[in-house]
């Protein structure tokens, strides 16, 4: 009798053991997920800022006469071509978040070449609207840096916790997959000295 | 052998709690005690800063809105407005209504940013900071007036934030409740528990079982690791790992920071 006892005693707590670590791991995944995807909303928020100001800013330089036709279609391209790009928060393959970032940064550099352009428009650069504008565009850069960053950091606690073992294990039953970061722009690695 | 082991718990305690700071290393530490206005240039006279503290502490007390003030040398390799950015997340200015704002100049780059906490950017969009940073403070600037610049700034900001967000006494009054409570619980937990624990083991000379002690202590520090991100009592460490946000501060001093968080809003320029 003891002896039969023993290895069902031996299963049982195994299978309860397995179950709660099964049911806490899927839990710990789900909330990793969220936060990841709160942060992704985020990040959409700003780049559809971003966005929304390009119109106020293209007809402003309009009015210029002599302004450059190819600088402003080459931004309203890259924007239509940015806005075109959403990516469902289920699917944040790293394959997915390339294209996205691709379109963007695209996007970025067409705006870059028009505030270069602006250079030569001493008339333009002193009106008030293109100040304005010019600040608020500024700010909003540096929102969707600091939502991409937030981002990058929800999305590596993510994929750590998914792929350290056991939890990886769990992660491929339940279907939970790596997600892709931001990459760096050029020059974001160099060290940093600061001086208080 | 009792006395000893709370040392080493508290040695244990302290560490966890200045080990969010090690990492920081690229941010000044929080002024303890704390302040709004930090110059860690020299550029202010004694006089000017304490004007300049009083105004916004006294801003603080009515509205709750923190305004910081740093004047630091260089930012590196840090955008100024990134590292504005980072700075203000990582001292928490601010409320947790994320009503903080900090100006950052850095005086050799011959920079200055306003940084504008997640609430303030309705008060004071990107748009307005550029205009206060541009009339305002570089003309200042230039002809090294920098008392008057940030004089002038903060007059600037309080007009426009005024009647956003309003103090409430409810507020601090709960967070003298937490922090009293968490001393009744430390002590207990560091002082009374140990006490009875060893009362058990007197007839035990060898000392042999204070490794038991240890282990316990171990459990009780590495929970309190785990729930150290901004549990129950964030108010009291202003969620931070550091000692910013008691209610020990008491008279008319600035409080402390309050855990704001900052978006990347807010203007800067260069004179």
């Amino acid at each position: 009798m003891k002896k039969f006892l023993i290895p069902v005693a031996i299963i049982a707590v195994l299978g309860i053991y397995l179950y709660t670590k099964a049911v806490g791991s899927y839990n710990q995944f789900v909330q990793a997920e969220e936060q990841v995807n709160g942060q992704w909303a985020e990040v959409e928020t700003q780049y559809q800022r971003r966005a929304d100001l390009i119109p106020n800013l293209v007809n402003t330089v309009k009015g210029y006469a002599d302004f450059e036709q190819e600088t402003l279609t080459g931004v309203i391209e890259a924007r239509s071509k940015a806005t075109s790009m959403t990516i469902d928060p289920t699917n944040l393959t790293p394959e997915n978040l390339a294209q996205f970032q691709q379109a963007q940064d695209q996007l970025s550099g067409a705006l870059s070449r028009l505030l270069v352009t602006v250079e030569r428009y001493p008339d333009l650069k002193a009106n008030q609207n293109f100040l304005e504008l010019q600040a608020q565009l500024e700010g909003t850069e540096n929102r969707i840096a600091v939502a991409r960053r937030n981002f990058n950091e929800s999305v590596v606690a993510y994929n750590a916790n998914i792929r350290t073992f056991p939890n990886n294990i769990f992660a491929g039953w339940y279907g939970f997959e790596t997600k892709g970061t931001f990459k760096a722009s050029e020059g974001a690695e160099n060290a940093p000295t600061v001086q208080f | 052998m009792n006395y000893l082991l709370t040392k080493k718990a508290l040695f244990l305690l302290f560490f966890v709690l200045f080990f969010g700071q090690i990492r920081a290393q690229d941010f000044p530490p929080l002024p303890n005690p704390p302040r709004l206005v930090n110059d860690f240039t020299g550029t202010l006279s004694s006089d000017e800063l304490a004007r300049l503290e009083q105004k916004l502490v006294g801003y603080t007390d009515t509205t709750s809105t923190q305004i910081a003030i740093v004047l630091m040398h260089s930012t590196g390799d840090y955008e100024i407005a990134d590292y504005a950015q980072r700075l203000g997340e990582n001292w928490g200015i601010g409320s947790s209504k994320d009503n903080g704002i900090l100006i950052l100049a850095a005086m050799n780059d011959r920079k200055v940013f306003i940084a504008t906490g997640r609430g303030m950017e309705g008060a004071i969009p990107d748009a307005l900071a550029k205009r206060i940073v541009t009339n305002l403070i570089t003309p200042n600037f230039k002809m090294e007036a920098y008392y008057q610049g940030l004089d002038q700034a903060t007059d600037m900001i309080f007009k426009l934030a005024s009647g956003e967000y309003k103090a409430e006494d409810v507020e601090s009054e709960g967070n003298h409740g937490g922090a009293v409570f968490l001393l009744l619980l430390f002590i207990v937990i560091f002082v009374i528990l140990p006490l009875i624990k060893n009362r058990k083991d007197n007839d035990n000379h060898m000392g042999g079982r204070g490794g038991g002690i240890d282990l316990w202590t171990t459990i009780m520090l590495a929970n309190m690791l785990k729930g150290g991100g901004g549990g129950k009592f964030g108010d009291f460490s202003s969620g931070r790992g550091s000692f910013g946000g008691g209610g020990f501060g008491g008279g008319g001093g600035f409080g402390g920071f309050g855990g704001g968080s900052f978006g990347g809003g807010g203007a800067g320029g260069s004179w």
